[in-house]
């Protein structure tokens, strides 16, 4: 069953991520890109990064997805017009796009991956916030303050120019 | 407490020349052109160098010993350190050097008033001042020799101060040329010094002679060596050429340098360096001491210029120090050097007032023809310039060996031990007689110049009514330094006019020479004891037959210096022209030198230019010709513009994938990424 | 589900999709989902990693870092957007070629 549900959850995945870079509205890609990350979230699941699934929902899902509408809305006459979303390369582009992925692929099946058994933990929210307030506590501060200078940016970038 | 002294020494040396720095950049747009930053700077050391004297004395330690180093140079197993020394003669020098440098910017705002390069003369004198506290802290022979080398550059730039005047030109560059002289020899020594024993530090240095590492005819030459050094800057015979001639520069610099401090610095070596001189070095030392000293007091006797007589005095002073050294009575010159530096800079600042004074009086009747230094246009002076002419007759008493006055002290001292020398060694019965010959010779020129300057009928009666007292400035230094010409301040805490006994005697005590051979102190000390009584009786003896002499020809004129002059005609043209040196050097050295050079340089100009170099020329004109048609046709009309053109051709072309749409961009990347790829699975 | 190239390949497809996206898409915003679909490719390659490498939890932090990353550029790109919208009136990337010149 659980392994039925995987690999629905895997095409779910893909098949949501094409959408996002094949259709023609913008928030139709937007809502596309919704499921893609959500099926991601799946597969964190399955990984046993539960914490790591909750942090994808809430920052990728309720944060990040809806900037991006919020962005779609502010700048698209959606209803109005419809243009070509695609440009002259489309082809050049998925022929290449197409070649990264077999050549990926390759290197996949062709490497044989150093593997460690592990059993399954109750949680990872506890290690993981341990970890960040000890061996990661410098990045994680980096990270702060990059997320502080973005803050700024953005706000003087979106400014009124004046 | 335990550390003051060291830093202190640190700020004693770097002031001045934080006050150089500030002067030579700023002071002329500073008021008062800076002075009041030099003469703050030097004052402050002379606070400093007086809290470390009373500290030296509250301490009360012979063996006091304080160093400090730091690494330098490190070059794998070549490493130099240099470094500082504090011990008792260090801080009773820095004293020196403090007060009579303070003294001589104080006296110098009123000397040099309305120069055009007055900030620059204070720059100079905080050079120098800071070149001497190097050389007298420095704890090895390296930053002894910079220190060396930077107090000749300062006594050359002030030297030749007014160096419009060719003289004061040429006497700065004799004496910095003279002075190299000597240097050459000090680098010698320092270098065979060095090669044996692999250090430049005074303490290693001692060491390795006492273990062996030099010693004999090495250590004689590598003596003589670092003794010729001394020579150059001690003025003494056959270097002493320059120091006469060193007179040019302001009077205040020859009372700082050319009396109390520079010229002091080779005797400063000669005492520093004498544990290690080996008996026959110490034999060279004490001629030439010896001989200077009685030599350069009978150029003295004739001079007429009154700086001029001072100048020949300083040289034969100097002379005393050396044969002191040489005698093996180290202390004794230190102890004279100290007398010395009071009682000669003191009779530099009073004919620096004299000639002050003559020249305003001078310029006040418009005479720029009469030379304000010349004693025969003076005479009477005594009641124009009370002040000056009492602390100069004091110095003067000292310098002649009066008792009760500083000079007979230090000079009885070194007498004393050239007595007992001469003693010991029979042989050298010749050292005490140049000694005492040039004591009768001192007192008797010293007061022909006070009798000549101050006492007599004036020999210019229309300019006496000019001649005034000097300003307080000048006034101030004289008061001070005369007062520092009595005993008292060197034997304290005991009253003894006659016997040297006192703070100095307890605090700078002769070490034994480290070198084989030598006598210890001790046996120094006493056959200089022994002798004591004796060397006063005949030093008051000759420096009474001296005094009572020149009153006798110049205030009684009973014996007429004319008549003299005729009888012994021959002996006063030599004294009077210094014995022909100048003349000498200039015949059989100088001139065959142009000769030499005058040979070598046709050699070069017309063989070696002419046929060697021009030939040369040719050959490369042809040979550029021959390369300069290759250069244009070849490179570059192919390969140069080729290149260019074919750059320009494929600039073109690749153009166009510029398109400016990041998308393209991307789209190349991932070619690339494809490729390599591509590449790496193969 | 318990085979590592599983992930991988899903990671790998991801990756290339995004980077379709990213060459062909002529909107600014949907470029940027492109982007977004690499990172999240790139997420999953840690985790996975994570997860067969003993459950180490290294991999996640990366991947939180990561999500951060993803955060800010979202938002300094999305205001870039919406700037060059307000200067040039299009978002269409290939129409903001000035670098050209």
């Amino acid at each position: 069953m659980t392994e039925v549900l995987f690999w629905f959850m895997a095409l779910f995945t893909i098949a949501s991520a094409l959408m996002v870079v094949l259709n023609n509205q913008l928030l139709y890609s937007a809502i596309a890109l919704l499921f893609t990350l959500f099926g991601i979230a799946g597969l964190y699941i399955y990984l046993w990064a539960d914490f790591i699934a909750g942090v994808q929902l809430l920052v990728y899902i309720g944060g990040i997805n809806v900037l991006i509408i919020f962005g779609i809305m502010l700048t698209n006459r959606i209803a109005s017009v419809r243009l070509s979303q695609t440009n002259l390369q489309q082809g050049v582009g998925g022929v290449f796009a197409f070649w990264v992925f077999l050549l990926i692929s390759l290197v996949i099946s062709k490497t044989p991956w150093y593997q460690l058994p592990a059993v399954e933990p109750s949680g990872t929210v506890r290690e993981v916030g341990t970890l960040l307030m000890t061996k990661y506590l410098l990045p994680f501060e980096a990270a702060s303050i990059l997320l502080l200078g973005a803050l700024i940016g953005a706000a003087i970038l979106s400014r009124e120019a004046n | 407490m335990e550390n003051i002294f060291i830093k202190y020494s640190l700020l004693i040396l770097f002031l001045p020349l934080a006050a150089f720095v500030i002067q030579i950049f700023f002071g002329k747009r500073l008021p008062r052109q800076g002075d009041w930053v030099s003469i703050g700077a030097i004052s402050t050391t002379l606070v400093l160098a007086i809290t470390m004297f009373v500290a030296m004395i509250m301490k009360d330690d012979p063996d006091f010993y304080q160093e400090a180093s730091f690494t330098w140079l490190d070059m794998g197993d070549f490493e130099i350190r240099l470094g500082f020394l504090v011990d008792n003669i260090t801080v009773i020098m820095l004293l020196v050097v403090a007060l009579i440098s303070t003294c001589t910017h104080v006296f110098s705002t009123q000397y040099l008033k309305g120069d055009i390069r007055y900030s620059r003369y204070f720059a100079y004198l905080g050079l120098f001042t800071f070149s001497m506290n190097g050389i007298v802290l420095a704890n090895n022979l390296m930053s002894m020799y910079m220190f060396w080398e930077l107090v000749g550059v300062s006594s050359y730039l002030l030297i030749g101060h007014w160096f419009e005047k060719d003289s004061a030109a040429n006497a700065s560059k004799k004496a910095f040329l003279t002075n190299r002289v000597g240097d050459i020899g000090f680098f010698i020594g320092i270098m065979l010094i060095y090669n044996a024993i692999g250090s430049f530090a005074f303490s290693d240095i001692f060491d390795g002679v006492s273990s062996g590492l030099i010693a004999g005819s090495t250590l004689t030459l590598a003596g003589i060596g670092l003794f010729m050094g001394a020579m150059g800057k001690s003025s003494q015979f056959p270097l002493h050429i320059w120091l006469p001639d060193a007179m040019e520069g302001p009077t205040p610099v020859s009372a700082l340098m050319h009396a109390a401090t520079m010229v002091a610095a080779g005797v400063y070596l000669s005492v520093r360096i004498f544990p290690i001189l080996t008996p026959d070095a110490l034999l060279v030392v004490a001629y030439v001491g010896g001989f200077t000293a009685l030599f350069a007091a009978s150029i003295a006797i004739t001079q007429t210029d009154i700086k001029k007589v001072l100048a020949y005095s300083t040289v034969s002073q100097l002379g005393y120090m050396i044969l002191a050294v040489g005698t093996g009575v180290y202390t004794a010159a230190f102890f004279h050097l100290l007398t010395h530096a009071m009682f000669k800079a003191n009779l530099f600042y009073g004919s620096g007032s004299v000639i002050h004074s003559m020249h305003h009086a001078l310029h006040e009747k418009h005479d720029h023809e009469t030379d304000p230094q010349d004693m025969h246009n003076m005479g009477g002076f005594k009641d124009r310039m009370p002040i000056t002419y009492w602390s100069m007759l004091f110095s003067t008493l000292a310098i002649a060996g009066v008792p009760l006055f500083s000079g007979f002290l230090s000079k009885d001292a070194i007498l004393a031990g050239t007595l007992s020398f001469a003693q010991h060694h029979p042989a050298h019965f010749l050292l005490p007689v140049f000694g005492f010959a040039a004591a009768a010779m001192t007192a008797f020129y010293m007061f022909r110049m006070m009798f000549l300057t101050f006492h007599g009928k004036p020999k210019m009666p229309d300019i006496i009514d000019d001649i005034h007292e000097s300003p307080k400035e000048m006034t101030g230094p004289l008061i001070l330094l005369g007062t520092l010409s009595l005993f008292i301040w060197y034997t304290l805490p005991y009253f003894n006019p006659m016997s040297t006994h006192g703070w100095f005697t307890d605090l700078v005590v002769p070490s034994d020479s480290v070198v084989p051979g030598n006598p210890s102190a001790q046996q120094i000390e006493e056959g200089a004891h022994h002798a004591h009584h004796l060397a006063m009786y005949i030093s008051i003896a000759v420096a009474v037959l001296g005094i009572f002499l020149s009153w006798f020809t110049y205030i009684k004129k009973g014996l007429s210096a004319q008549a003299w002059t005729d009888r012994f005609g021959f002996l006063y043209d030599w004294s009077f022209n210094k014995y022909y040196f100048d003349e000498n050097y200039d015949k059989y050295i100088y001139q065959p030198s142009f000769r030499l050079a005058e040979r070598v340089a046709w050699i070069d100009w017309e063989l070696y230019d002419r046929y060697f170099i021009n030939g040369f020329g040719r050959l490369t004109n042809w040979a550029s010709k021959v390369t300069g048609k290759f250069d244009f046709d070849v490179i570059d009309q192919f390969i140069v513009d080729g290149t260019g053109r074919m750059a320009a051709l494929f600039g073109r072309k690749l153009k166009t994938i510029q398109t400016g749409k990041l998308q393209n961009y991307v789209l190349y990347v991932t070619a690339g990424i494809i490729i390599l790829m591509v590449i790496q699975s193969f | 589900m318990d085979q590592l190239n599983n992930y991988l390949f899903i990671a790998a497809a991801l990756f290339s999709i995004g980077l379709f996206g990213v060459m062909t898409r002529r909107n600014g915003i949907a470029v940027l989902m492109g982007v977004e679909l690499i990172l999240n490719a790139a997420n999953i390659n840690f985790v996975a990693f994570s997860h067969f490498g003993g459950m180490n939890l290294d991999g996640h932090i990366f991947a939180l870092i990561v999500i951060v990353l993803a955060a800010a550029e979202a938002a300094v790109a999305l205001a870039i957007v919406i700037n060059i919208y307000n200067n040039l009136n299009t978002i269409n990337v290939d129409e903001a070629s000035r670098m050209k010149e």
